[in-house]
């Protein structure tokens, strides 16, 4: 029970931690960062839901996210307007997702990574070659962010909450979906497919509606990120970005709530942050990925839990008395 | 009135044929031990009755209907449910939320991704009531990491139990049980109702001798001989390929 309430009350001090960040991060940048954590935590959940859930390992995300953020860009500067661009971006990035998914779920294990991985090849290679609608490598620029009930999103502050508010429907949407009988079905298709097909289950079809699911969050997570840097290049749909992002979610804790959030913000702290300070901070962030597999190769969060476990049991069970059996021999 | 019926089943792969030209016909409520040396294509043919194989020529009625063509995946909704030689279940799991699942599977609301699964009441309480009759009601919330090779074994009849079949296929339910366990799982299995028909695969004669009305032996993919227990326990040919003299 105490250990219920314990998390309960991490999880409401995060939340007000969350929610007061701006008042006590006063640098700007800083609460940029914070926005950075927050719509990446997004990507990383979208991605955890194949990886951590279905067993699915995805390296073209990226191509995904991209389309997103792609689509608001090019409608925004085909003079949409906001909520418009952000619709169709997103029917955009659902319908891709349906034909990523169509194509990648033919196989699964070796055979999606490497399909996932060539889609996501296909769709950064059309972003840097295809001038006409993608500027290629210029990008394109958005010039405003959109109003909200009259809203303005322009300072770092308010993109902040927006994000967060964003961010927190996704993280609720995800849990709700994690403990339904279709998360449970999910996760039966990760351990045991073979069972799961004779126990009644349409293997393919759920894997599909979590590839769209999946596709959802990973399009939310675009339109924000292009909305942050009001800006969109080939770069953002690279492997590196897609590979990113699976880090993310192994070294958080695949199949976690939490890990795809600690796994965002420590990407993301080390890349923006500690790379002001260290020059080769891909090194570290490696170095960083290396000491988690080794020490914590179930991720920080069900590693720092099992670790946690641990040290509660040590400091509650009492060790046995030697003295009452007899003691040691004088 | 058949509850199974196999007729002119054939699959090979490549130049191994597996199951050559196989009629198959098992009356509505009646026990059919199926039994054959290694090889003989006794699982190989439960996986195209279940639909994980699918077969070259052939077909498989259920009841009546052609389910040859029925996906894997539909025909535990037509009444066909099967346990696996190989211990097949999800160990990161309890035994109620693998039993859970095997309810989930026939339930419309496995595809509602809004509802809680634990919540559901009448599921976990079918799933306690699944797991009672195998005798594992004490253990149910441990983590199926936690439980024995007898009791797993007893799980994945349980789960198949849970979904009320009509015709009930166990590949090898004794495989490496002991003594006593074995006997535990016997008095399960003589338990199920004779609404339910079942199809059974065992190399354990001692246990499943008994339990059989009929049998059927295979070997190298073909019905050697079949008939009432003490037709083909007597017939000459089971003592040259199976049974030993």
């Amino acid at each position: 029970m105490s250990r219920g309430v314990l998390g309960l009350a991490g999880l409401a001090a995060a939340f007000l931690a969350l929610v007061t960040l701006p008042l006590w991060l006063t640098q700007i940048y800083y609460v940029n960062v914070a926005s950075q954590i927050l719509f990446y935590a997004i990507f990383a959940f979208g991605v955890n839901l194949l990886l951590g859930y279905a067993g699915l390992v995805s390296l073209g995300h990226a191509g995904l996210f991209g389309i997103a953020s792609y689509a608001t860009a090019y409608l925004l500067a085909a003079g949409w307007g906001h909520p418009l661009s952000i619709i169709a971006a997103l029917i955009i990035g659902l319908f891709s997702t349906a034909i990523f998914a169509a194509l990648s779920l033919r196989t699964s294990g070796i055979g999606f990574i490497m399909i996932t991985l060539a889609l996501g090849e296909i769709l950064w290679g059309l972003a840097y070659r295809w001038i006409s609608v993608t500027n290629g490598d210029n990008g394109i620029n958005v010039h405003t962010r959109p109003t909200p009930f009259g809203f303005s999103l322009t300072s770092a502050e308010a993109f902040y909450y927006v994000t967060f508010v964003v961010f927190l429907i996704c993280a609720i949407l995800v849990a709700i979906f994690v403990r339904s009988p279709l998360g449970a079905a999910l996760r039966g298709t990760r351990d045991q497919p073979r069972r799961m097909t004779a126990l009644g289950y349409h293997v393919w079809m759920i894997r599909f509606w979590a590839c769209m699911f999946s596709g959802l969050l990973t399009c939310v997570a675009g339109i924000l990120f292009v909305y942050y840097n009001q800006f969109i290049s080939p770069q953002t749909l690279a492997l590196t970005s897609s590979a990113e992002v699976v880090l993310m979610v192994i070294s958080g804790g695949p199949a976690t709530l939490l890990g795809p959030v600690v796994g965002s913000a420590l990407v993301v702290i080390v890349k923006s942050v500690v790379s002001g300070y260290i020059a080769r901070w891909n090194f570290l962030l490696g170095a960083i990925f290396v000491a988690i597999v080794i020490l914590m190769p179930e991720g920080l969060v069900p590693g720092t839990v099992r670790l946690w476990k641990l040290g509660w049991r040590r400091a509650t069970t009492r060790r046995p008395s030697v003295l009452k059996t007899g003691g040691p021999p004088a | 009135m058949s509850a199974l019926t196999v007729s002119a089943l054939r699959k090979s792969f490549g130049g191994l044929h597996v199951t050559k030209n196989v009629d198959l016909n098992v009356e509505a409520g009646e026990r059919r031990l199926i039994i054959g040396p290694n090889g003989a294509g006794k699982t190989s043919l439960f996986n195209q009755i279940t639909g994980d194989l699918t077969p070259d020529s052939g077909t498989i009625r259920l009841f009546g209907q052609d389910i040859t063509q029925v996906p894997a995946q539909r025909r535990p909704h037509l009444g066909m449910a099967r346990t696996y030689q190989i211990i097949t279940l999800f160990a990161r799991d309890t035994i109620v939320h693998n039993v859970m699942l095997a309810l989930l599977g026939l339930s419309k609301s496995r595809w509602n991704p809004f509802i809680s699964l634990g919540r559901q009441r009448h599921l976990v309480e079918d799933a306690r009531r699944a797991i009672d009759r195998v005798g594992l009601g004490h253990i149910a919330e441990r983590p199926l990491a936690q439980t024995s090779y007898g009791e797993r074994r007893r799980v994945e009849i349980a789960m198949a139990l849970a979904q009320n079949p009509k015709v009930l296929l166990l590949d090898e339910p004794f495989a490496g049980l002991s003594i006593d366990e074995r006997r535990d799982v016997q008095k399960l299995l003589l338990a199920i109702p004779r609404d339910v028909t079942i199809v059974m695969i065992e190399h354990n004669m001692d246990v499943a001798l008994d339990f059989a009305d009929r049998i059927t032996l295979l070997h190298f993919g073909e019905v050697i001989v079949e008939g009432t227990r003490s037709e083909v326990v007597a017939d000459p040919r089971t003592r040259e390929v199976y049974l030993g003299h």
